[in-house]
């Protein structure tokens, strides 16, 4: 019995079932999701073009097919019965597995405060229809939240004309994972653009009418946005016993501490050379840990060591980022064409990069930056700095080294 | 097929690209690194993104959002989440100038 099953039908999750066939797997691949669609990508429902939000599919329902993959559409998996390897499926069935992979992704954060249920969520499809039907009407907006979403959808919104406060209780916004220059740059275009900021405080109570702070001030909102980020869905994973923390556990082949059972994309929290264990919340990291995971459950035996990537569109600006640019590191400014980029080192060794410019203008150069981490380079500074010096000659003269 | 004047061969950096607009339609002219030209469909074919702003290395062409990759000389998608090919056009340099036929 080698049947995979794929919990999620996500970006990792569809990855995933569509990668067991490429690594040239024969058995029975069943995707389970709980969403009433075909699956989607998540990226576009910040993006409504036309007033329309966006249902992107990431496959055709033939596509599926022709890959002899059997896809359950609204059907929650409720329980993993580890002994027996199988699984209870919300409609009363079981379905057994020789490897599970765990793709369940994760879950909005809720507020916790009084009138926290009038705030709507944004995560799903639905989500993103509900907002901006809500939003075209509703008054001013209010987004809990300053992070990547919350402000990716405060520029979505101005742009649409409607009034939008951002409140945020740390004192800058987009402080955990842009670099701060750039989260600066981004703050200072958000209100050049209009969004009133309201940092550092607490939330006392959401109203019909207004978002209450901590400190007694009053920001009216018609609707009220919680982006306060996502939890791992762990549940299924430790109710069947296997080792979580923030995200469930798994070692660098993906593996959670059941050998028969994997984990991919938001909801994994992968075992690190360091020691830690490190979840990413990206588009590509579903991706490409689905495909290491798929590979893996197939016999080969592939550690992931993907380098991260995102990317946040807000106005007119592409903010890119590859690796995890940390305070500590030494960081090397490069102006380029339409915007900058910048470099981080650790112990002279390349490790991250980060560029914010108009439209893709940074795009071309993080991801050569991305191929000289990748080649290990210890880059001389002067020539990174140096907007003269190809960079593409750069990564040539290290690949030939 | 109509041939159209594109640009001059020295607007294209050497294994690279730019955008080319024309009849209401854009699309992509390469500079190979032999110097040999080649022009494709403007955009990626797995989200509307313009194919001229990524990155040339060799014959591939890179999508800079999602990293599709495409051979620009067949147009054949090489990596996903490409999987449909680009369309291509004939293109050629005379006298340093580069012309396309887009008819």
């Amino acid at each position: 019995m080698d049947d995979i099953v794929i919990i999620g039908a996500g970006e990792a999750g569809t990855r995933a079932a569509f990668a067991t066939r490429e690594a040239g797997f024969s058995g029975a691949v069943t995707l389970i999701g709980t969403e009433p669609h075909l699956p989607y990508e998540r990226p576009p429902l910040s993006k409504p073009l036309g007033g329309a939000v966006q249902m992107k599919t990431i496959c055709t329902s033939e596509a599926l097919e022709a890959a002899g993959i059997a896809y359950h559409q609204g059907l929650a998996a409720i329980r993993i019965d580890a002994a027996p390897r199988s699984i209870a499926l919300s409609d009363g069935r079981a379905l057994p597995y020789g490897k599970l992979l765990l793709a369940t992704g994760a879950q909005t954060r809720r507020l916790a405060c009084p009138g926290a249920e009038r705030t709507l969520d944004f995560r799903t499809y639905r989500d993103a229809a509900t907002l901006f039907s809500r939003a075209e009407t509703g008054g001013p907006v209010a987004i809990i939240g300053g992070g990547l979403i919350g402000m990716e959808l405060a520029a979505v919104l101005r742009g649409k004309g409607i009034a939008v406060s951002i409140i945020e209780a740390a004192p800058r916004p987009l402080g955990r994972a842009v670099p701060p220059r750039f989260a600066e740059r981004l703050h200072a275009r958000h209100r050049e653009e209009g969004v009133h900021f309201h940092l550092g405080l607490g939330i006392a109570e959401i109203t019909p009418d207004a978002v209450m702070l901590a400190d007694g001030s009053r920001v009216p909102a018609g609707t009220v946005i919680s982006a306060i980020g996502v939890l791992p869905d762990i549940t299924l994973a430790e109710r069947a016993g296997l080792a979580t923390a923030n995200g469930i556990l798994t070692d660098s082949f993906l593996r959670t501490s059941d050998p028969h059972i994997f984990a991919a994309g938001d909801c994994a929290a992968v075992s690190q050379p360091g020691g830690r264990a490190i979840r990413f919340e990206s588009w590509r990291n579903a991706r490409s840990q689905a495909e290491t995971a798929a590979r893996n459950m197939t016999g080969t035996r592939e550690a992931f060591a993907a380098l991260p990537w995102f990317w946040s569109d807000q106005y007119d600006l592409g903010l890119q980022v590859a690796g995890l640019p940390q305070p500590g590191h030494q960081s090397i400014l490069r102006p380029v064409a339409g915007g900058e980029l910048e470099f981080y080192l650790a112990d002279g060794r390349l490790v991250a990069a980060a560029g914010l410019g108009t439209g893709n203008a940074v795009a071309k150069d993080v991801k050569l930056a991305e191929m000289l981490i990748a080649a290990g380079i210890r880059p001389d500074l002067s020539a990174l700095a140096d907007p003269a010096v190809n960079l593409k000659a750069l990564l040539k003269s290290a690949r030939a080294a | 097929m109509t041939w159209v004047q594109a640009c001059k061969l020295t607007d294209i950096e050497q294994e690279g690209a730019i955008r080319f607009d024309h009849g209401g339609r854009t699309y992509a002219i390469y500079r190979a690194p032999d110097d040999s030209v080649y022009c494709t469909a403007g955009l990626c074919t797995h989200e509307a993104i313009h194919l001229a702003e990524g990155l040339v290395m060799d014959f591939e062409v890179e999508c800079p959002k999602h990293s599709g990759a495409f051979d620009y000389r067949t147009g054949e998608a090489l990596r996903l989440p490409a999987c449909e090919n680009l369309k291509t056009y004939p293109a050629e340099v005379i006298d340093g100038e580069v012309r396309v036929a887009l008819g």
